[in-house]
């Protein structure tokens, strides 16, 4: 590897050659508990898996933009390498693939990905597309008025930005002005629909010039470019200018979720194109460019991930399963009604 | 449990009363924020929030934009976030909007996170016929919200009740949706303490003794009972009135106090008869005390139709048809 200081004054701000080696992990990480999950669910071993493949760029980007232990993160369904960035652990993600009792997002009750994780500043989601838009705009109007200074990380797919909710929280936001940062993954499908039949437009970004808020695009495959763009609205939200709305255009690589089968809606060539486009590959180029990284650290890197992974996926097939009696707690905070 | 603090007795209308407990608990905890549509300068449609913004200022008083999903959810973010949260559904009609954000989320949050989050807040909101509001100022929906495990539902039938309910609600950890019966927003003064007490959730009232009927109701309609319960005292017959005041959790002692005593129940709501509340309280009797019953038990409801705005007294229950239901199971 060439020497720190020569490369380091070439960093974008706030990015340590460190830092970058492990955004490059998380990536790795992430695409190996995704394939895991995938072979799980083929193997009969979890009943689903959600993929975020192509988007682990925009995700871990903006994970390594927020403050670590102050902001917090209101994320979606698609969100595991920003989870992944964020403190969620590989024996965490799995606990949730298995839907086992000790899974610490919900006890086993939600479907993978869906996450709940307080001490991490990560909120409570559902599969109600875009409803979470509308709590972190809440979380934030809370920050605001208790003076502390947080900002809140909402994402979502271009896919939300249909849904009344979505307009309601964004409208709401800009007239309160909250320290919130709304970051669309554009994958450019939803399930099956492609965004020329979810828009007319052709970028999500214009939406916020109707909010009188800021309207910012980057490359969502692109970690670096993602994490610089969060950053500066971040920055702006801490503040008190105000939320902006960020569009980052990414690519989804695999169907929907393990109940989907793209190849009705997307030809074999468009598939087959779309492997060019890996966040992954690209990054290590751009770190091996920059002398950041070599072949050797790479491999040592994957095999790490990799060993991670393999552990987790052992360890949490063996935890149990919840019991019967759980079933009914936490209906109210009394417990069950009756 | 009533936790009195000042004795001193006034008599209030329930608008005075919910914007009393309003201000108390606001003045108590200042993660108490109240939102919604027109609740500032104007205080509100119905004017319970009247003079709020100017005591507590525009950061604890939110007049939000025209979007009920938005107000709900963003109460549920408070929420999550440790404020307190209480926000106003203009009038209950345009709830459904936000109706996901109630259903899929507020009273979801706990159970989904295995406890790790709760949803602190309550959803205030008029509901109700008998003012002329049409078909979207008028509605009874509570039988949504009750069929929704994760939410609790309270409607005060009187303006005592409707302070200490409301400050229970507030203190609540879970969501709690509190539908205002506006017929009677300033129809009706009642004795109202000066000082903060609760109105436990979950405990029905005894308003009116009697040992041959009881009428099973709740809200605006309890008025209506009483005044099917003097009309049947001028013939002999003694009609008891349970008010229940928290439709979910609801009191089931009382309920099987009530008809161990009487035998005979007449279910007394607003809301249309088909997928009714009451429905559920029937269900809960045949249950657990068909042994004390000796007549069918019987209930009055709106009718199976929207809402109607020339017929509006058609379509209301009143005490003639609650006489008709008393006299059918009486009569059995």
């Amino acid at each position: 590897m060439k020497s720190e200081p020569k490369v380091r004054a070439s960093l974008p701000d706030g990015l340590t050659a460190d830092t970058l080696r492990e955004m490059y992990y998380r990536m790795v990480l992430t695409r190996m508990c995704d394939d895991r999950a995938f072979a799980l669910n083929r193997q009969g071993k979890i009943p689903f898996a959600a993929t975020c493949q192509g988007h682990e760029g925009v995700q871990v980007g903006a994970a390594y933009a927020l403050k670590r232990g102050t902001d917090w993160l209101v994320p979606y369904y698609r969100d595991t390498a920003l989870a992944l960035s964020y403190g969620v652990t590989p024996r965490e993600q799995l606990m949730c693939l298995f839907a086992r009792k000790a899974d610490i997002f919900s006890s086993g009750r939600q479907f993978p990905n869906h996450y709940s994780v307080p001490d991490r500043n990560i909120a409570s989601i559902s599969s109600i597309i875009a409803a979470h838009v509308t709590h972190g705009v809440g979380m934030a109007l809370a920050f605001r008025m208790r003076k502390q200074p947080i900002v809140t990380l909402i994402t979502f797919g271009e896919g939300s930005t249909s849904e009344g909710e979505w307009h309601e929280a964004l409208n709401f936001a800009s007239i309160h002005k909250v320290p919130a940062v709304f970051l669309c993954e554009n994958n450019e499908f939803a399930i099956s629909v492609p965004q020329k039949l979810q828009m007319a437009i052709t970028n999500v970004a214009d939406r916020a010039a109707g909010y009188g808020m800021p309207g910012v695009i980057c490359d969502g495959t692109d970690p670096v470019a993602t994490y610089t763009v969060v950053r500066a609205a971040v920055e702006r939200a801490r503040a008190g200018e105000g939320p902006t709305l960020i569009e980052a255009k990414c690519y989804r690589a695999m169907s929907h979720t393990s109940d989907d089968n793209q190849a009705t809606y997307r030809t074999p060539q468009e598939i087959e194109a779309l492997k060019s486009r890996d966040p992954i590959p690209r990054f290590e180029g751009w770190l091996k460019d920059r002398g950041l990284i070599d072949d050797e650290t790479i491999a040592q890197l994957k095999k790490k991930a990799q060993a991670e992974v393999d552990e987790a996926t052992d360890w949490a097939e063996q935890q149990p399963p919840p019991t019967e009696e759980d079933l009914y707690t936490h209906v109210y905070a009394s417990g069950a009604l009756s | 449990m009533a936790t009195v603090q000042a004795t001193k007795q006034t008599q209030l209308t329930m608008v005075q009363a919910l914007q009393s407990a309003l201000v108390e608990e606001m003045e108590r905890d200042e993660d108490v924020v109240i939102l919604g549509e027109d609740i500032g300068p104007r205080g509100g449609v119905f004017l319970i929030t009247e003079g709020l913004i100017d005591k507590f200022g525009a950061d604890r008083v939110i007049d939000t934009p025209l979007a009920e999903a938005g107000i709900i959810g963003a109460a549920v973010g408070m929420a999550m976030y440790g404020l307190k949260p209480i926000a106003e559904i203009q009038f209950i009609d345009f709830i459904f909007p936000g109706f996901d954000l109630l259903v899929s989320e507020a009273a979801k949050i706990r159970y989904r996170s295995a406890g790790q989050f709760g949803v602190p807040m309550v959803i205030r909101s008029p509901y109700g016929g008998g003012v002329r509001g049409g078909s979207y100022h008028s509605q009874s929906p509570e039988s949504y919200f009750v069929a929704t495990p994760g939410l609790k539902v309270v409607v005060p039938s009187n303006p005592y009740d409707a302070k200490g309910l409301l400050i229970a609600s507030v203190r609540d950890p879970d969501p709690v949706v509190f539908m205002e019966p506006k017929k009677i927003y300033r129809a009706i003064k009642s004795d109202v303490p000066a000082g903060t007490y609760e109105v436990p959730l979950g405990k029905a009232a005894l308003t009116r003794e009697g040992k041959h009927v009881s009428i099973i109701t709740y809200g605006a309609m309890v008025h209506v009972a009483l005044e099917a319960a003097d009309a049947m005292a001028k013939e002999g017959v003694e009609v008891e009135v349970l008010d229940l005041r928290t439709l979910q959790p609801y009191d089931t002692d009382a309920i099987m106090h009530t008809i161990a005593k009487t035998g005979h129940v007449v279910l007394l709501q607003e809301a249309p008869r088909i997928g009714g509340y009451t429905g559920e309280i029937a269900a809960f009797i045949a249950e657990n005390g068909v042994e004390y019953l000796e007549g069918p038990i019987v209930r009055v409801a709106g009718w199976d139709t929207a809402f109607p705005y020339a017929l509006e007294k058609a379509y209301m229950p009143n005490a003639q048809r609650v006489i008709r239901g008393i006299k059918k199971t009486l009569n059995f």
